[in-house]
């Protein structure tokens, strides 16, 4: 979405990529390259190094081994990290305090400014085209504790679109949200992806961004077990089925 | 209340009360924020074995009691980073130690006579200089500018953490920051209210703005203007009442709470009988949802079979059935898109 580094087709490039915790690697062995305008699925069950994965081009968990560029950039030089723009598992936005939607969305924009710097007229704009684009400007004063969960996890998105990063990583946006609000979420994803940002989304439920993902990965005990677009990944789907009906049969 | 002002003493502890009213709650916000209420009790204690180590080596209690709360401070911080269950237990030692600490040292400086410390445990306000209160307002002054500027990133570090980092915030060097800043607080606070009972004012008077505002940024003012009435209200009441000034200020902040809850419960009471939902539906209103969108006020109402609907809360408001343009003939065919006032009485008018 920025226009400098627009030219790059090559957002994110991993190679042999190994992330973990205190020393120890969850998945290793990682290659993927994700390429300008590209919306990618990463799927695997529960414990398979999916959050680890996603987290650590986030810089939140430890960079064990291989190279990772960002836009170019091994992660590690990679100083302006609003260019990848975070929307973190969470099914609640209010800590001890009350805050409004604009006040939490703001908040995707501090780190773009120096600290002395207050808030002026560009980044209240900003952070007014983000909360448009989420469907939330009705919104923008409300209390986030008033809103559904469906809603807060749009506040998440704006929050990270705000500073209009390269690639936007997502982290489970669809779960626990009900039905209704499930297909309010997926629009306003669909709404991106046709704008060409590029998104890496987490997800248990491709049903709800059918239309919208246009490469799927999944990951199984931290390594790599498929890597290739919708329709690959039915017929690799089936031909897992089928394989474990005959190891069963 | 002339003659409240005509004595020095009073002048300096309304002086004293009045920085430490308006800075307690700026930084106690934060603490609240990240459900951290009681580290400025803790820092309270650490306090006091720097208090005790100024007594016996003759120097200003509040230069020792402040390296003290700053070292403790910075150590919880980084036990916190390090994320060990046994952080817990590691801040139980570092308080209870400190407390205990100074208590013995006091003790055996002082003899029998506990005046010293009752001081410095439960506020001794009437006792401030004006070299004290001098000290005071400019590390008030200081802990003010640093959580007006920093306010944002404050706010953004206590409530995501996570996402914070991810963005390239200073996490840690903010954390520590504001540690340092609760610890200045506490040793500001420490004459007027006492080191047991500082966290009151950290914490209560943001309790209280909670109730009466929808956004951080109101809350904000709220709980300073609330710290600073019950500071100088409380040694105003202290004087005549003849009560310890420390305890008499919690007390006025905890009364502020309750009518502040109370107010809420009937604001929000009024409000609910006030205004009418509209019926349920699971479509959610916004750009391009196929129901026509018209500006009202400040905000955007839908046309929903005829009638128009306002998010509110987690529902839809009734709002006036029709546009502006035929409830108001003078103002012309834009009024759709004028600034119109929205009231409580716009959604009184709708019509079944």
């Amino acid at each position: 979405m920025s226009t400098d580094d627009a030219t790059s087709p090559t957002v994110v490039d991993l190679r042999a990529a190994s992330f973990g915790h205190h020393g120890r690697p969850v998945v290793t062995g990682i290659d993927l390259t994700v390429t300008r305008g590209e919306v990618l699925a990463l799927l695997g069950p529960n414990g398979s190094g999916k959050t680890t994965l996603v987290t650590g081009l986030l810089g939140l968990s430890e960079h064990l081994g291989g190279t990772v560029e960002v836009l170019g950039t091994p992660l590690d030089r990679l100083r302006d990290r609003t260019r990848i723009g975070y929307v973190p598992q969470r099914h609640t936005l209010t800590g001890g305090v009350r805050a409004t939607v604009s006040e939490i969305v703001s908040t995707g924009l501090l780190a773009t400014r120096p600290w002395w710097r207050p808030a002026g007229r560009r980044d209240r704009d900003a952070v007014r085209r983000a909360l448009e684009t989420v469907g939330l400007a009705d919104r923008a004063r409300f209390d986030v504790d008033t809103l559904s969960g469906g809603q807060q996890r749009r506040v998440l998105i704006a929050r990270a679109l705000v500073a209009q990063p390269d690639v936007l990583v997502m982290d489970e946006p669809t779960a626990g949200v009900d039905h209704a609000s499930q297909g309010v979420l997926a629009g306003v994803l669909h709404r991106l992806a046709t704008s060409g940002t590029t998104m890496l989304v987490v997800t248990h439920e491709l049903e709800a961004l059918r239309g919208v993902v246009d490469r799927i990965v999944e990951l199984d005990a931290g390594h790599l077990a498929f890597d290739g677009s919708p329709h690959g990944y039915a017929a690799h789907q089936a031909e897992r089925a089928r394989a474990a009906g005959r190891g069963a049969a | 209340m002339s003659e409240m002002l005509a004595l020095d003493f009073m002048r300096n502890a309304l002086l004293a009360a009045l920085v430490v009213g308006l800075a307690a709650p700026m930084v106690g916000i934060f603490l609240v924020q990240r459900r951290l209420s009681l580290v400025g009790d803790g820092l309270g204690h650490v306090a006091l074995a720097g208090v005790a180590i100024g007594v016996v080596t003759s120097t200003s209690p509040v230069w020792t009691a402040l390296v003290a709360a700053v070292l403790a401070g910075v150590a919880i911080e980084l036990i916190r980073v390090r994320g060990r269950t046994s952080g817990d237990v590691a801040l139980a030692l570092m308080f209870y130690g400190g407390i205990a600490a100074g208590v013995v040292i006091i003790n055996k400086v002082d003899g029998a006579q506990t005046a010293n410390l009752t001081g410095y445990l439960f506020g001794a306000i009437t006792t401030t200089t004006t070299a004290d209160v001098i000290v005071f307002a400019a590390l008030s002054a200081v802990i003010v500018l640093v959580t007006v500027v920093l306010r944002q990133r404050f706010f953004a570090v206590a409530g995501d953490e996570e996402f914070a980092r991810a963005s390239g915030l200073p996490v840690l060097a903010l954390n520590i920051v504001l540690a340092v800043l609760t610890a200045v607080t506490v040793v500001v606070a420490m004459r007027v209210i006492g080191l047991l009972l500082i966290s009151a004012l950290m914490i209560i008077p943001n309790a209280a703005a909670q109730q009466l505002s929808a956004s951080f940024r109101a809350a904000g003012w709220w709980a300073a203007g609330i710290g600073v009435a019950s500071s100088v209200g409380g040694v105003v009441t202290s004087y005549y009442a003849d009560t310890a000034s420390g305890g008499t200020i919690v007390l006025l902040a905890i009364a502020l709470f309750a009518v502040a809850a109370l107010a809420g419960t009937l604001r929000r009471a009024v409000a609910a009988a006030r205004h009418r939902h509209a019926e349920r539906h699971l479509h959610e209103h916004g750009p391009g949802c196929g129901h026509e969108a018209v500006a009202h006020g400040d905000h955007v109402d839908y046309l929903h079979d005829g009638h128009r609907h306002a998010a509110h809360e987690g529902h839809y408001d009734e709002h006036a059935d029709h546009p502006p343009a035929d409830a108001d003939p003078g103002s012309g065919g834009v009024a759709g898109a004028r600034a119109g006032r929205h009231t409580l009485g716009d959604r009184e008018e709708v019509t079944r």
